[in-house]
């Protein structure tokens, strides 16, 4: 019940109920498996990432660079023409300060999300990733300027977490 | 309006069919099927189509929400989309009806099957099954087909010998179609003698999982007109679907009550009286061999499905030639995608365009879906040119 809310029809279930088996659930856990093809695309683009460089996918109607590549333009609906790489630099879109866990408890040191859009490809393109390096919140604006920074190289794995984050520069 | 004729199929597509499609992600498959789509309807898919509709579930997809991961690939990227949780025919249902209320004069239906890239899909059928009283631990859920096929054979009089024919015709037939994976010459002894998975059901009368995508391209009488269109356009002259309970204990076993259902009212719409004179064939679910027995007599082709197909009055010089494109045990189960591919197909046949397995001049066929265990649903819809 809310301040506003004094009485609602019906009745609370307690834990009493729940616990005596007079209001009853029932459980069940199911362990899906998947193995996605990651495609023509995604596959050269993990690929590329393995060897500390990001590729996209020009379309030559529309000019626009597209990351992470894909075979074909959504805009143009045509196969797209060519593989373009693209730095790793880039610019912070919009970000959140994350202080929850997976495990809904608070975290000790909060995480720093963004959407960064990478130089070079058009406007718009990116990557959803961690900002790391950073000393106060209050530091990160929309519109700053990121680098990746990259796993040793004998750590990656061909994954978009092989960029460990992206820092300030 | 003539009854039947107000809406169309003015375009049809498919990616490539296969067994395993490792290297390719299931969108540039449907990237792949829209792209030979639009280019059979001679559209230009980002000014001329109003509403876009997938068909897929997202336990096969492996994401929720997974309506959010169709518009790029098929061209629908900022364009009103959505997705049917069932099989490709309730998309062509649901075109048809956006066609006659006006949503839409072009619209296009998409449905894929990924299921190589499922690698638990015992557990995603399971968990179809009702959570308190269906999943029966320690068995692979296809018992229901076993319990199923027991008791249709048991009513109808149809032998085992007689599924075995079905699955002897279809992988024949899928040898001369050049999209089919799973064709092949044997005989009812080896499908009899193939291992036994839900008795009575045996591994032959399985349809084995493929992968694909198929792109249908559905008009209003007017805009197929307008079209210049090399391909005449195909009717959807009726289309209905229908529903049995979900309780196994409840629903009938014996009879496919949503194919029966459903046909009738698709013979109205499209005014068949006598199926049997006005159907020329029929591309039909046979996920198990004996579902296109049973799905024959709902739909009715036959009276006794069994002798019907044996006797070879199914085949493709037969009186109404079933699953001459291979059927689903002889091309796969695309589980949403199926009854799409199974549209695919007849549209080629209709159209003339069916290549080695071409039926000299049909003009009406039944298409007809089934959704797979353990359901009692499914779509059946007349198609004619
Ligand atoms: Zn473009």
């Amino acid at each position: 019940m809310s301040e506003k809310v004094k009485f609602f029809p019906g009745r609370e279930i307690s834990s009493k109920a729940m616990e005596s088996g007079e209001v009853l659930t029932k459980y069940y856990s199911a362990d899906l498996n998947y193995s996605w093809s990651t495609g023509i695309a995604v596959t050269r683009f993990l690929q590329e990432l393995k060897q500390g460089k990001i590729i996209g996918r020009k379309c030559n109607k529309c000019d626009r660079v597209l990351v992470p590549p894909r075979i074909f333009c959504e805009d143009c609906f045509r196969t797209t023409d060519e593989w373009v790489y693209v730095k790793d630099t880039g610019v912070v879109n919009t970000y959140s300060i994350a202080h929850v866990g997976t495990d809904a408890s608070r975290l000790k040191e909060p995480m720093y999300i963004a959407v960064i859009n990478v130089d070079g490809p058009t406007k718009g393109m990116g990557f959803l990733h961690y900002l790391g390096e950073i000393k106060s919140e209050h530091e990160i604006k929309v519109g700053m300027k990121v680098q990746a920074v990259w796993k040793p190289e004998n750590e990656r794995t061909g994954s978009i977490l092989d960029i460990r984050y992206f820092k300030p520069i | 309006m003539p009854a039947g004729r107000e809406v169309a199929i003015v375009g049809i597509g498919a990616s490539k069919f296969d067994s395993v499609t490792s290297g390719i992600s299931y969108k540039e498959l449907m990237y792949e099927a829209a792209v030979h789509a639009y280019s059979d309807a001679g559209i230009d898919v980002r000014n001329d189509v109003g509403s876009f509709i997938c068909c897929a579930e997202d336990f096969w997809e492996g994401n929720s929400i997974s309506d959010e991961y169709m518009p790029d690939q098929i061209g629908a990227k900022l364009r009103p989309l959505f997705t049917v949780c069932g099989d490709g025919l309730l998309g062509l249902a649901h075109a048809y009806m956006h066609v006659l209320a006006g949503v839409s004069d072009l619209v296009v239906v998409e449905s894929h099957s990924k299921l190589s890239d499922v690698t638990s899909k015992d557990l995603v059928e399971d968990l179809g099954f009702d959570p308190h009283f269906g999943r029966i631990p320690g068995v692979e859920p296809k018992y229901l087909a076993g319990l199923e096929m027991r008791r249709y054979l048991e009513e109808s009089g149809n032998t085992h010998e007689d599924c075995a024919s079905v699955v002897v015709k279809n992988k024949r037939n899928a040898l001369r179609n050049p999209r089919a994976v799973y064709g092949d010459n044997l005989s009812n002894q080896d499908v009899l003698a193939s291992e036994e998975i839900a008795s009575p059901l045996t591994k032959r009368e399985i349809s084995s999982p493929a992968d694909g995508s198929v792109v249908v391209v559905v008009a209003s009488a007017a805009k197929a007109r307008r079209l210049s269109g090399k391909n005449k356009p195909v009717w959807v002259s009726g289309i209905s679907w229908f529903s049995d309970t979900p309780n196994v204990e409840e629903m009938d076993l014996g009879q496919a009550l949503y194919a029966s259902n459903s046909a009738r009212k698709a013979y109205e719409m499209a005014r068949i009286r006598k199926p049997l004179t006005q159907i020329d064939f029929a591309e039909i679910d046979d996920t198990y061999a004996y579902k296109e027995l049973q799905h024959i007599e709902a739909l009715g082709l036959a009276k006794r499905a069994g002798k019907f197909v044996s006797s070879g009055k199914a085949d493709p010089d037969g009186q109404i030639p079933i699953n001459v494109s291979g059927g689903s045990l002889g091309m796969g189960s695309f589980v949403e995608a199926s009854a799409l591919v199974r549209a695919y197909e007849s549209a080629l046949q209709l159209r003339g365009e069916a290549g080695k397995m071409q039926l000299h001049n049909p003009k009406r066929c039944v298409v007809q879906s089934w959704r797979g265990i353990p359901t009692q649903s499914g779509v059946t819809a007349v198609l004619s040119i």
